[in-house]
């Protein structure tokens, strides 16, 4: 039912040019039922989009190849799963998938923010529905997914490295994130409208950007695992423009995340957070550009890709609408109070924010250096590794430091004797570990021993916090340690759930030190029954063999890893042929040693099937595992932090009531 | 099927219309259709309300890091001072800013 698909989204579109329009007149004239009514759209608009949605999965899940668009991503022989997930395998789904989270986050943070109050809502609708009309006009104009077209015999199939179960998890994650970042701007831009630069807006989008920035996080270690296992080059992280489009906007969002704590607790930075708010959607929608337009590939594809102009078009609005609204509000966001010390947390937390947008927009100038070169100068170049891990090292070790410090440095000022005090057991721990390094041979890399070492300090100085946090909740009268220890946690959930973050970032940075800067690679032919070494396993090569898949022929070496003498895996990396998409995929195998926390991946990138001779690339990986169990820690922490508080949601339904109602001002206890 | 779908799509666009109506069918003549906000009186009412409660946590947080040794003696006897005065004057402002009208008492929030 291709037309139903059509129409919904026609409807869709109305809808959220109405809520524009009519949330915006009723905005600025104070209708309330017009407002209600533009409020509405927006649900009706999520309502009316999820029908598409429907229309659209339908047609993927009955393999109709007489959409266009389930033609050209999948193909009769796809398993259903896969064949799901080609709603964001495209250009036109992914579009969809964009505008049915957009109007349903809208829908969901209109109706549960109104603690922001009326009048900021009443401005957050328009913003919101001009976001989605964007999208839906882009929908039904530009790329529509409900082309439709003579059913050919068999579809083009989908890209084998997308048949995967990360892919099932990937993409809609990172789109959760790119447009859970909408409700954060769109309520800063609604408080802007409204005049209105107290926190409310800060507090009705406090858990909208946590889980956004969550959802980001995960989607790119999800992204990460998936390249790790399935790209078939040894990496997980390759620096890629498509990969930094979605590591912009998460570290926008970080820098954020962080400063917005300096508003809350001294009333500081309010026009820095209104433009990181901004910075993180706008390269939001810049990554959603990256990734669908054509861009990367070429500035040539750009100009024919049917949604590129239009989009480069969102963006500069986007960013003029933030920074004129920015301008003209001015003397609102100006703050009366200034940081007293330059060592502070606050004062910290600023230090890292800056490096925090430098990193960002050192990315950002690396995946936009290549295209304006290429447009101005007709040169097509290459930003690549070297320059990004040179600028992740200079501003990346000051940062894990500054995590350690943070949390040990108190609010305002500290003084020296104090920080002396407080500093003396994490820095003793990290000197100890670092001198143990050295002697264990971690100098071979130094910004590999300076990581460990900063890594190790952090680690304490979390440890530090939650021990000496334990101890004083026990000696407030918590009958016994772990009620401690978990009063300490309930009492302080976005304090105690940001360390635990914290831990999952260190141990993101030390299983990417490990794996990177102290890995062991070796590459030879093998013929059957030869074997070689590398770092401290032995690989022997047994055979080949050929077996047939539902949708794939697949080609496998057999090797044995050996270590100490001992054979501890068989592993059967090969190559897999898919006779419907006309390609090949590099398969590699992974052998997990858990104790030792290292990946040996055996890459057999080139094989002659006649001669059985294989050429193997091997590659010993430390600690690379750390970086998958880093993603658990960092869901743990993020839900330590968006759980609700019941004493802080007590607190706040207080304040506004007695801003309201004039009701008594002693403090909620 | 073409006929199905655009019957679909007819019933979808007119509950659409219906629920985006409903404010202005449920109350067609309003005694009031003014979107409620807060007035300059009450924005500062709410600005003091949100210092009170972000010195009163700063406070409370003071206490804490001293007491797990976060923060020493010294820090302590310097920033506590400051910041009961300023929770003092804020909660004596609070005192002096008058409640909203009526009006507000029934829509805001």
């Amino acid at each position: 039912m291709p037309e139903l698909g059509r129409a919904a989204l026609v409807i869709a579109l109305g809808l959220a040019v109405y809520a524009c329009v009519a949330g915006g007149y009723a905005a600025w004239a104070r209708r309330r039922r017009l407002a209600v009514s533009a409020q509405s759209a927006l649900l009706a608009a999520f309502a009316s989009t999820a029908v598409a949605a429907l229309v659209l999965v339908a047609a993927l899940a009955r393999r109709d190849l007489s959409f266009a668009y389930v033609a050209e991503h999948s193909s009769r022989k796809l398993p259903l799963a896969y064949a799901l997930s080609a709603f964001w395998g495209g250009q036109e789904g992914s579009l969809l998938l964009w505008l049915l989270v957009l109007t349903g986050f809208a829908a969901a943070a209109v109706a549960l923010g109104r603690r922001a109050g009326q009048d900021i809502i009443a401005w957050v609708v328009p913003v919101l529905g001009g976001v989605a009309a964007f999208f839906a006009f882009v929908l039904v104009a530009v790329a529509s997914p409900f082309a439709t077209q003579p059913a050919p015999a068999e579809g083009a199939g989908m890209v084998p490295s997308l048949q995967n179960p990360y892919m099932l998890a990937h993409p809609p994650l990172l789109y959760l994130g790119y447009v859970g970042l909408t409700v954060p701007w769109a309520f800063a831009m609604g408080a802007l409208l409204a005049g209105r630069t107290d926190e409310r807006w800060i507090v009705a989008t406090r858990r909208w950007t946590l889980a956004a920035w969550a959802f980001l996080g995960v989607g790119q270690l999800l992204g990460a695992k998936w390249a790790y296992e399935e790209v078939g080059w040894g990496g997980y992280y390759a620096w890629d423009p498509v990969e930094n489009a979605a590591l912009m906007p998460w570290l926008a969002a970080t820098a954020f995340l962080h400063s917005v704590m300096i508003q809350e607790k001294r009333g500081m930075l309010k026009v820095w957070n209104v433009v990181l708010v901004s910075l993180a959607f706008c390269l939001a929608l810049f990554g959603t550009f990256l990734t669908r337009s054509g861009v990367v590939n070429s500035i040539h594809s750009f100009t024919q890709s049917s949604i590129g102009p239009w989009f480069l078009a969102f963006i500069v609005i986007a960013v003029v609408v933030s920074v004129v609204l920015i301008f003209v509000r001015l003397p609102l966001l100006r703050s009366q109070v200034r940081i007293e010390s330059l060592v502070s947390r606050e004062a910290t937390f600023l230090y890292n924010n800056l490096l925090l947008v430098a990193l960002c927009l050192t990315v950002l100038w690396g995946v936009v250096y290549p295209l304006l070169s290429e447009a101005v100068r007709g040169q097509s170049l290459t930003v690549g590794p070297p320059f990004y891990n040179f600028f992740l090292r200079s501003f990346g070790l000051p940062l894990l430091l500054l995590m350690g410090i943070g949390p040990l440095i108190a609010w305002r000022r500290a003084s020296l004797r104090a920080l002396g005090r407080t500093f003396a057991w994490p820095l003793g721990v990290a000197l100890i570990a670092g001198v143990m390094l050295l002697a264990a041979g971690a100098g071979s890399s130094i910004p590999g021993l300076v990581a460990y070492t900063f890594a190790v300090f952090v680690l304490a100085s979390i440890a530090f916090e939650f021990v000496r946090g334990t101890r004083a909740r026990r000696a407030l009268g918590a009958p016994s340690w772990p009620s401690a220890f978990g009063a300490l946690v309930a009492h302080n959930r976005r304090r105690y759930g940001g360390y635990v973050v914290h831990a999952a970032i260190v141990l993101l940075a030390i299983g990417i030190v490990g794996s990177s800067a102290y890995q062991t690679v070796g590459e030879r032919a093998l013929r059957p029954g030869q074997s070689m070494r590398v770092g401290d396993v032995t690989l022997a090569y047994r055979g080949l063999t050929e077996r047939t898949a539902a949708n794939a022929s697949e080609l496998r070496a057999h090797v044995d890893v050996i270590r100490d003498g001992r054979m501890v895996a068989r592993v059967e990396p090969g190559k897999n042929s898919y006779p419907v998409e006309r390609t090949t995929s590099n398969e590699m195998a992974i052998h997990t040693d858990w104790l030792r926390a290292q990946d040996v991946d055996v890459i057999a990138d080139e094989i002659n099937p006649t001669s059985g001779v294989v050429f193997f690339r091997v590659l010993v990986k430390p600690l690379v595992n750390l970086i998958w169990l880093a993603g658990l820690v960092f869901v743990g922490g993020a839900l330590i932090a968006l759980w609700p508080d019941a004493r802080e949601e007590r607190r706040l339904a207080l304040r506004y009531e007695s801003a309201a109602a004039g009701a008594p001002v002693a403090p909620p206890a | 099927m073409t006929t199905l779908a655009l019957l679909a799509a007819a019933a979808l666009a007119i509950a659409c219309v219906v629920y985006v109506a409903r404010p202005f069918l449920s109350e067609p003549e309003p005694d009031d259709d003014v979107l409620a906000g807060l007035d300059d009186r009450e924005r500062r009412r709410l600005e003091l309300l949100e210092e009170r409660d972000r010195t009163l946590a700063a406070l409370k947080e003071l206490e804490f890091d001293h007491r797990t040794g976060a923060v020493s003696d010294e820090d302590y006897r310097a920033l506590v001072g400051p910041l009961r005065r300023r929770a003092a004057s804020t909660l004596r402002a609070l005192e002096r800013s008058p409640g909203p009208s009526d009006r507000q008492r029934t829509h805001v929030g």
